[in-house]
């Protein structure tokens, strides 16, 4: 099953990026990003199977990066609409000077 | 799973089914989650998704990662996602925000490519001494249970690693609390 596994991973994951290149509301961005740690998730898991479980802890450990991420991008995202009144990222360009 | 009595290599008609069931219903789930316009309808296309990844990591003898994944994953951050659509009001009014023509094209080369580049890596054969015996996680998690394999590894070669995560956990949280406090009289910053 680990060809089957690593198609199914790649699909997940190109379905993520272009999720990201194609959206602008933040936060379905960060959503896309999310699917794209659970598509390594399952390449790890594939991996375990037949290199030993060891590949199961650093799905933990990203899982818990992916825990992480979402308070602090979140949190992010709810400064910026306090901020702007808007979660589309074409109106966020205070960098663009 | 353990295959017993069997030719190395072969494996139920009903796993292998099962198998695919649950990779294509994560993979039209995901397909239909980047393509919703509404958050909420996403956002829960997601959590279908993850759902079946579940699924997927236990019958990959991955039980205790498929029972994090439904907690964690489609329980606890998914919530978090849905709150803070619900909070910033999101939800209502919908309208495409999709980007134009070109950013698509960009999209689809980028995915095509990068779909290109992990199956050239899926050819590719991996050293015979790095792989373990057939079946042997399977044999692990039969012997053992399903947490002692992941428990093993994670408080002796990943200790470190494992302490570091518990420093990130909390400036995560100092880190949201910071940014999601408002603005207001007494605050310097």
């Amino acid at each position: 099953m680990l060809a089957e596994a690593l198609f199914f991973s790649a699909v997940l994951f190109a379905i993520g990026v272009v999720g990201v290149l194609t959206r602008r509301n933040a936060i379905i961005v960060f959503m896309c990003v999310e699917l794209m740690l659970n598509a390594v998730n399952l390449t790890f898991v594939a991996f375990a199977q037949s290199y030993g479980a060891a590949g199961q802890v650093f799905v933990f450990f990203v899982m818990t990066v992916a825990a992480a991420e979402a308070a602090v991008g979140l949190a992010i995202i709810i400064a910026l609409f306090r901020h702007r009144q808007t979660v589309d990222l074409q109106n966020i360009n205070l960098l663009k000077g | 799973m353990v295959v017993q009595d069997m030719p190395h290599g072969t494996l139920p008609l009903l796993y292998t089914f099962h198998f695919y069931l649950f990779g294509i219903i994560a993979i039209v789930s995901a397909l239909l989650f980047v393509t919703r316009k509404s958050p909420v309808a996403a956002a829960l296309w997601l959590v279908n998704t993850m759902f079946s990844l579940a699924a997927l990591y236990v019958m990959l003898d991955a039980q205790f990662i498929g029972v994090i994944q439904v907690l964690v994953y489609a329980g606890a951050i998914m919530v978090v996602f849905l709150f803070v659509i619900m909070l910033l009001n999101l939800g209502q009014g919908v309208v495409g925000d999709a980007r134009g023509l070109g950013w698509k094209l960009i999209a689809g080369a980028v995915g095509v490519a990068l779909l290109a580049q992990i199956f050239a890596l899926t050819r590719s054969r991996t050293p015979v001494n790095l792989t373990l015996p057939a079946g042997y996680t399977a044999q692990q998690v039969e012997r053992t249970g399903a947490i002692t394999p992941i428990a093993g590894p994670l408080f002796n070669e990943y200790l470190l690693a494992f302490e570091v995560t518990s420093v990130l956990l909390l400036a995560a949280i100092v880190g949201a609390v910071v940014l999601g406090k408002q603005r207001g009289e007494g605050d310097a910053g």
